[in-house]
């Protein structure tokens, strides 16, 4: 699987740095480093959706907030 | 608000913003022959002796908007027929002597170059003279002076020479593409080559064609430029224009900052790379000093790898204040990460070239860098930089830099160290006065320059460089 975190600056200034830390933190939490590519891109071209982040081509808008739910509910669920 | 220091730049950027519009209408080859008459339309001269030399010299400046002559690897070039050829005979005794008695100018001169006829008037021998301006300092109506080319003077590395025709002329070897003859030559006659139609074609193509994005990576500088509109709009106007987006150059600055602190505790002596001009200064000038210049590629090149390497299908235009930058994307460390540069100047004239009114635009955003990152634009921050790389990683290091500031700073500092009497072991080298700032691709060059920058740094949401680029892979 593949996770994209769009660290563009309409992003950034959203918060997708931490949404970065708590991914890959729960990522490793959960052992899936060897099972998840997580990655960055500059822009999603989706700036007002933003924290844009995209898992295997399907578009997510997550939150600094929202990213635990998030990774239950899409990534975790999903494996 | 004035958009351009001087009536030159204003000039060039006609010819550029004319160039482009023809571009962006695919009308460029069928009225290229046309710029000069649209550019001086009357029958009336306005700049030089009749209105078919100023056309003459603007279907040049339409050449160098194009790309230049392919056959000079020079991005900096003379337009032969723009220079005025300006006196250029050194001290020179002006009306202004009034005859007086006091021969002062004869005293103090110890190579007895100083005469005077019946009338008291001095007059210098050539012959014996060695320019050493005493005689114009003591003289008490300031009736001598030093007639130099601004060019010769504007080139501190003394690239300019002057040839059979009385004309300036460059050696490309010691030129360092620095282009403060560019920004002092008051007839224009000294100008850099501009890419303006690669970044048209190559964000034409992506628009139409599809199959790549177009990325801007834009230098810390632009804090201080575009003055009369908001930093936000700018980067509007970039996405107006059709960039897919926009990346800091800085954030290439912290990640070379934090390569940087490591290479010197590691090192123990290196001076910095990132501005292309200082390097090939150090190229030229001081070859065995070349060992100590740090291996990192610059921050536009280091970001431009970044995303090359992380992304696919991209092409990308590094925006800055710097003329040198042009000839540093030909590198071929560099040259598979930038596909074309851009000054500011030429930015203006993109703008306006597709009558984009920025100041009208809902801002946009930027911010990827932290506050070191962003305050390498000027003289003094790279080494800020360098200290708080070294804060962060917990090296165990002092760091002794030396700031130079503009590229005569440089060479006292280099002639210091090939002679081991620096007392320092970080060399920053910025070959502008005032660092990026100073720039000969700036719109314009204020005293606030600095403040800018700085308030733009401290603007940004990263506050340590480690967090900055925290992100990264």
């Amino acid at each position: 699987m593949k996770i994209t975190v769009c660290i563009g600056s309409s992003c950034h200034i959203k918060g997708s740095r931490s949404v970065v830390e708590q991914l890959q933190y729960l990522i490793e939490e959960n052992g899936l480093g060897d099972k998840i590519e997580l990655g960055g891109t500059f822009c999603m071209g989706n700036c007002q959706k933003g924290v844009c982040v995209n898992v295997d081509e399907e578009f997510f808008s997550v939150t600094p907030d929202s990213v635990k739910e998030f990774f239950e509910n899409n990534i975790k669920a999903k494996m | 608000m004035r958009k351009f220091d001087t009536k030159i730049q204003h000039l060039k950027y006609k010819v550029l913003r004319e160039v482009a519009r023809q571009a962006w209408n695919d009308s460029l080859l069928q009225n290229v022959l046309d710029i000069p008459k649209i550019i001086v339309p009357g029958k009336v001269p306005t700049m030089r002796c009749c209105v078919y030399k100023e056309r003459a010299i603007l279907s040049e400046r339409v050449k160098m908007a194009m790309g230049g002559d392919p056959e000079n690897p020079n991005v900096i070039q003379v337009i032969d027929i723009a220079c005025d050829e300006c006196p250029a005979a050194g001290y020179e005794v002006t009306d202004s002597c009034r005859g007086c008695l006091a021969h002062r100018c004869e005293d103090v001169c110890k190579r007895g170059a100083i005469s005077f006829d019946h009338n008291h008037v001095a007059h210098i021998d050539k012959s014996k003279c060695v320019e050493c301006g005493q005689c114009a300092k003591v003289c008490p109506y300031f009736a001598i002076v030093n007639r130099k080319r601004p060019c010769q003077i504007a080139c501190k590395v003394k690239a300019i020479k002057i040839n059979s025709e009385n004309a300036a002329c460059i050696d490309n070897d010691k030129c360092t593409n620095c282009g403060a003859c560019v920004y002092q030559c008051p007839f224009g006659a000294i100008t850099d080559k501009s890419y303006i139609l690669n970044v048209i074609d190559l964000l034409k193509k992506s628009k139409e064609q599809g199959g790549f994005k177009v990325y801007a990576v834009v230098a810390p500088s632009i804090s201080s430029q575009f003055t009369y509109a908001k930093l936000g709009q700018v980067i509007a106007g970039l996405k107006k224009l059709g960039f897919h987006a926009i990346v800091e150059a800085a954030l290439g600055a912290d990640m070379v900052a934090m390569k940087e602190s490591r290479e010197i505790s590691e090192k123990g002596f290196l001076t910095s790379s990132c501005c292309p001009a200082f390097v090939k200064y150090v190229k030229t000038a001081f070859p065995d000093l070349l060992p100590h210049v740090s291996t990192n590629l610059s921050p536009m090149a280091t970001i431009a790898k970044y995303i090359k390497e992380t992304e696919e299908n991209v092409k990308i235009v590094f925006i800055g204040p710097c003329t040198a930058k042009k000839a540093e994307a030909q590198l071929e460390s560099v040259r598979p990460y930038i596909d074309a540069v851009m000054t500011f100047e030429e930015l203006q004239a993109l703008f306006d070239s597709r009558d984009l009114e920025i100041t009208e635009l809902e801002e946009d955003v930027l911010d990827n860098a932290s506050y070191y990152g962003r305050i390498f634009a000027r003289s003094g921050g790279l080494s800020d930089a360098a200290a708080q790389g070294i804060k962060e990683q917990n090296i165990d290091f002092e760091l002794k830099p030396i700031i130079c500031n503009g590229i005569e700073e440089c060479r006292t500092a280099l002639m210091k160290k090939s002679k081991n009497v620096l007392d320092g072991n970080f060399i920053e080298g910025m070959a502008c006065i005032g660092g990026c700032i100073g720039g000969a691709g700036c719109l314009t060059h204020g005293v606030k320059d600095k403040a800018e920058i700085d308030k733009y740094g401290k603007e940004a949401l990263e506050k340590t460089m480690t967090d900055a680029i925290s992100v990264l892979k």
